[in-house]
């Protein structure tokens, strides 16, 4: 299967970078440009399928993708 | 007393962390190779600063994973000293050692700088013998360094006595101008609830010969090896 994963910061963490970003949107003729968050993005391959292979997806967004301390995750099946 | 200075695929302070150790009487260090699975026979642990597995997905997020990090975890437990600088630290707080995270600098800018510290949590450990308050000048050198923990984990640390160090100005205040980084309440460095684990942005290494501008940083591993000599804390099984 192919997961996609979508790591943000958190809404009380400071995102310098999406502060700067937004900053260039509404300096580029954007001024509508209200928040911008940057986070990452990854596409994943796994052999296998079903509902176990999820939950182990899930463990790995978890513990390795992202830092639940900072970030939220989401987690996309194809 | 043998500390050792665990090195990462891209750590560059453990030359630094090496040498500052081995030029104190008493105290000795040895590279340990992140692959090594035992410390056994070592006092102390050191995670040097740097850029392990090239701060890939975050910073300490790979590293933290590597074969010696559960021994290190396994010290740790055991009430061993546990001392991770700059890119350590990162790696303490992503292997759950420590609380909250690091995240990137307020001003998006690496900064190389001198910082003033104030002790926060006199005697402890890694403090042996500093009063409150006391002053201390390290170089700093991050991208990353800005210190994050939820409210929650913000007021355990504050209730527990577990942040050693804050950003503060030559008189010692902290105020939101001395903060380099915006660090959540000026926070550089914090220990574990039981104080054997330190985690700090600021480098003692670089901190440790009077020629390089200071000796400030020193004190930190003779704290340790204090701490150690005394009893307080774990020494080697």
């Amino acid at each position: 299967m192919k997961a996609r994963v979508v790591v943000t910061p958190k809404a009380a963490v400071l995102d310098p970078q999406g502060a700067a970003v937004k900053e260039a949107m509404q300096h580029l003729g954007m001024p509508e440009v209200k928040n911008v968050r940057i986070g990452k993005y990854l596409e994943i391959d796994v052999n296998g399928d079903g509902a176990e292979m999820e939950q182990r997806l899930h463990k790995l967004c978890r513990d390795l993708l992202s830092n639940p301390v900072i970030e939220d995750y989401q987690l996309l099946k194809e | 007393m043998k500390f050792a200075v665990v090195q990462f695929p891209g750590s560059n302070c453990d030359q630094d962390c090496l040498r500052a150790i081995n030029g104190l009487a008493g105290l000795s260090a040895q590279y340990i190779w992140h692959k090594e699975t035992s410390l056994t026979g070592f006092d102390a642990v050191v995670l040097p600063g740097g850029f392990a597995y090239g701060d890939y997905l975050r910073c300490g997020a790979i590293a933290r994973f590597s074969p010696i990090m559960n021994e290190v975890i396994r010290v740790a437990k055991e009430g061993r000293l546990v001392l991770g600088t700059c890119n350590g630290f990162q790696v303490l707080c992503e292997a759950g050692l420590l609380p909250g995270a690091l995240v990137r600098n307020r001003g998006l800018r690496f900064i190389c700088d001198m910082a003033t510290l104030r002790v926060e949590l006199p005697d402890s450990a890694f403090t042996h013998g500093f009063a409150q308050g006391t002053l201390l000048r390290m170089p700093i050198a991050h991208g990353e360094g800005c210190f994050f923990a939820q409210t929650e984990t913000l007021r355990e640390l504050n209730d527990h006595g577990q942040v050693v160090l804050r950003y503060c100005d030559a008189n010692g205040r902290v105020t939101p101008e001395a903060n380099p980084n915006g660090s959540i309440e000026n926070i550089a460095g914090i220990c574990s609830r039981k104080g054997n684990v330190f985690g700090l942005m600021p480098h003692p290494d670089r901190a440790s010969d009077r020629r390089l501008g200071g000796t400030d940083g020193a004190k930190i591993f003779l704290s340790m090896a204090q701490s150690i000599a005394d009893g307080r804390a774990r020494a080697a099984a």
